[in-house]
């Protein structure tokens, strides 16, 4: 645990859907609504387009905390993509889970093109919870650390 | 279950005689009655069909490549067989024209690891009267409860009765399908530090020789992610202790909602790990979830993760007790 | 000879442990396997084979070879280290202790593997017969003995005490190093290990694969083993997976992969199974597209191919691993009775 490297920042990847969460990011940066410099974006085309392999790579390759964003539920861009994406998730979570993986290093949060603020304060609950979890030591690959 | 393979080679032996049938896919017998083998019969090789309580081996991945070759091709399915014959014609993997589909009765099979487990070394044969199983060993004879040496799969039987059948040799019983989430229960009610380090025990002695994968009638993929080089995650070797867990969620996860849960994975593992446990984590989260599903039962019917409902959970809400 | 009670060896393990890596068989989650020895491990010498084989001491999974750190437009190229520190291996059944040999042939002739070469030189092997061969077993079949296996030391359990011989220079100053522990054998103790041999060459011979017949397999008629009509029955279960490759004393293949770390590359070599599909991948594809080709080099190599390159050794020593883990049952035992044992009568 990391609690006493009062130093350590935690990397975080935020993959953002194309169309609603994407876009809520970019309102809170042109609204001037700050979010923590450990999210790293990474856009995809919708929430659905989030391969399972992704979210490990990204602990792999030393990401602390994953969150996927996209649109409510009923908003999708393609109709139904994130009610997929969310049945992917909840099993996924659940599977994380039953390994003995944190149940908050993965989150999920619906962030719509008009909700900058909301974007900004999802970022910040996040990066805070991940702050306190500490550092990923159960899905980290020794090698990319070295 | 004597009665039942001479039933079933003598049928075998008739589809082939009658030219029904270019080809039959069964079981073969080794050496030492453990050491069964699938097999590809004709009417030159049909004396060495056999139907033993060591026929384990789900033979219905085999008729993807079986289904693609001239003429019909006949193939022996015990029941939990027939779910993934089911899920594969399902996903179109198998011709289902070509195929014709022989149910045959089945009491539970054996698995051999249990006998060694137990201490019997040096099997020579074993005999089953259906109460126990007398084994014949270079150390003298043992009789163990026939009960405690069965496979994995057959502990969390799913019942007698076929998914599909062009005939049946054998009854179908009524057998009420025993319970098979007793231990991922027991896995949720750990800490979270428990868990992890049960998985870490277990998955640290994957060899990664991919016989999990090519065994899984659910892994039918023509190149695996795991073998494409492309794919970035392709691995020969648990070279960090990150792989074997890559693998391992990944490979479930593929297989999450066409796992008929037929217990090929752990039956051939190697190294023994637990394999199903995954698997029916996937299973029984799917079904609380979403609502009970089996795969390979209803080929119409869409597997959860292919479909959805605007009234789903949320993803944090993964572990509200049902 | 040495003798000290299967009870008091936790000593002698603690004091190899102090200058050297001790490995031996230890159970762990129900599975037994040659680890790394460490205080408390639940030692199992008495199981006669490890899921995997002992090659693992000197021919490890996975080995690196080099890495490349990148930073900035500097590349650096790192070497490992060649393995220097001591290795005891301690255990080792007759088989595995012959597989060295044919390792040896693979590793150290032609092309000397450094890291295999030096692995092996700093390793002592304390052999251990086996009181309880198995169905499975056919070391006997290539001229193996184990009542009496090859090693620096060897040794015997009878009843609740090991004896230990040692055979070489190397193996006489482990012995040495341990003589506080271990008390003289006298020639009570002598005959009775006489006796257990005697008694394991009885089981042995009367194993029902012992007899196996190489006849067919005499480094000639190549084309002919080829070309047999017999290959495609024999694979016709084979899933492909890499079971009796990776549980086998004797293969010896190998891919070089690269992995990048977030800093560079690094390359590493790593146990490959000619079962594979990706095996011997090239650019123009792979040179034996269906799994019969793929599982006919594999018996091709260990009874052909390589006695034919190494004066008539086989790459196998009838551990019987295969026998046991192939998940469809296929083996190499299957395979010689189909190919081999016919010639007799011809």
């Amino acid at each position: 645990m990391q609690v006493e490297n009062k130093e350590w920042k935690p990397k975080i990847v935020a993959f953002c859907c194309n169309w609603c969460s994407y876009a809520g990011a970019d309102l809170a940066g042109s609204s001037r609504l700050s979010y923590p410099a450990e999210v790293k974006i990474i856009r995809i085309p919708c929430s659905c387009r989030l391969n399972p392999t992704f979210i490990l790579k990204a602990f792999q390759r030393g990401a602390d905390g994953v969150i996927l964003c996209g649109c409510h539920p009923g908003d999708c861009h393609y109709t139904s993509g994130n009610y997929f994406a969310r049945r992917r998730m909840t099993t996924l979570f659940s599977m994380l889970n039953y390994l003995g993986i944190e149940k908050g290093r993965t989150r999920v949060e619906w962030v719509s093109a008009a909700e900058g603020a909301r974007f900004s304060q999802v970022m910040n609950d996040f990066v805070k919870s991940i702050t306190e979890l500490g550092e990923n030591r159960k899905l980290e690959d020794l090698r990319c650390k070295e | 279950m004597q009665g039942i393979e001479k039933a079933a080679k003598q049928r075998a032996e008739e589809l082939l005689n009658s030219g029904e049938v270019a080809r039959v896919i069964g079981w073969k017998e080794g050496d030492f009655s453990y050491d069964v083998s699938p097999a590809t019969f004709t009417k030159e090789n049909v004396q060495d069909f056999a139907y033993t309580p060591f026929c384990g081996a789900n033979l219905s991945k085999y008729l993807i490549e079986e289904s693609k070759k001239e003429g019909k091709t006949a193939v022996f399915l015990k029941p939990c067989d027939t779910y993934s014959f089911n899920q594969l014609c399902k996903e179109h993997r198998i011709n289902r024209d070509n195929i014709y589909v022989v149910g045959i009765e089945c009491d539970g099979k054996i698995d051999v690891d249990k006998i060694r487990v137990r201490g019997v070394d040096g099997i020579l044969s074993a005999s089953d009267d259906g109460e126990n199983v007398a084994v014949n060993t270079l150390y003298g004879e043992k009789t163990l409860k026939r009960e405690d040496l069965l496979l994995e799969k057959c502990r969390a039987c799913k019942g007698k009765k076929h998914m599909v059948s062009d005939e049946l040799i054998g009854e179908e019983k009524d057998d009420a399908p025993r319970p098979r989430f007793t231990m991922v229960e027991k896995l949720e009610n750990m800490t979270e530090e428990e868990r992890f380090a049960f998985w870490k025990k277990e998955l640290s002695k994957c060899i990664r020789c991919n016989a999990c994968r090519n065994v899984c009638p659910a892994c039918s993929c023509v190149n695996c992610v795991f073998d494409n080089p492309a794919s970035n995650i392709a691995s020969k070797a648990n070279a960090d202790s990150f792989e074997e867990k890559l693998y391992h969620i990944i490979r479930a996860w593929h297989v999450a909602g066409r796992c008929t849960d037929c217990g090929e994975c752990s039956r051939v593992c190697p190294q023994g790990i637990p394999l199903h446990l995954i698997n029916r984590k996937f299973i029984k989260d799917m079904n609380g979830f979403y609502g009970e599903y089996q795969a390979g039962v209803n080929i119409e019917v869409n597997a959860p993760l292919n479909s959805y409902d605007v009234s789903d959970r949320e993803p944090k809400d993964f572990d509200s007790k049902e | 000879m040495k003798k000290i009670a299967v009870t008091e060896l936790n000593s002698v393990f603690r004091a190899i442990a102090e200058n050297a890596d001790l490995f031996l068989p230890v159970k762990k989650s129900g599975q037994t396997d040659f680890c790394k020895w460490e205080e408390g491990d639940k030692v199992d010498l008495h199981k006669l084979k490890t899921t995997k084989s002992a090659k693992n001491a000197f021919f490890p999974q996975i080995q690196d070879l080099v890495k490349f750190q990148v930073s900035g437009k500097e590349i650096t190229v790192e070497d490992p280290a060649l393995p220097d520190k001591k290795q005891v291996i301690f255990g080792v059944k007759a088989c595995d202790a012959a597989s060295f040999d044919i390792l040896d042939m693979a590793f150290t002739e032609d092309f000397p593997d450094t890291f295999y070469s030096a692995r092996r030189e700093n390793t002592t092997i304390v052999s251990l017969a086996c009181n309880k061969p198995d169905e499975a077993c056919f070391c006997k079949v290539y001229g193996i003995d184990a009542s009496e296996p090859k090693g620096d030391v060897v040794s015997w359990i009878v009843g609740d005490t090991l004896y230990l011989q040692p055979i070489t220079d190397k193996g006489n100053a482990l012995v040495e190093s341990l003589s506080d522990l271990l008390s003289d054998a006298d020639e009570k103790d002598v005959s009775a290990v006489e006796e257990k041999k005697a008694e394991i060459k009885e089981i042995i011979d009367r194993l029902p694969y012992s007899h196996l017949n190489l006849k067919g397999f005499d480094g000639e008629h190549l084309m002919e083993k080829f070309n047999s009509e017999k290959w495609g029955e024999l694979a016709s279960a084979c899933l492909g997976c890499g079971t009796c490759t990776f549980v086998c004393p004797t293969c010896q293949c190998y891919d070089i992969k690269d992995f990048k770390t977030n800093k560079g590359v690094r390359r590493f070599k790593c146990w490959d199974s000619c079962m594979y599909s990706d095996f011997t991948l090239t650019a123009g594809g792979q040179p034996r597209p269906t799994q019969m080709q793929r599982y006919r080099q594999r018996f091709m190599h260990k009874l052909v191919y390589f006695p034919s390159n190494h004066g008539g050794v086989y790459s196998c020593v009838g551990c019987g691993r295969c026998v046991q883990k192939c998940p469809q049952m296929l083996n190499i035992v299957k395979v010689i009775k189909v190919l081999g044992e016919k010639k007799d009568n011809e």
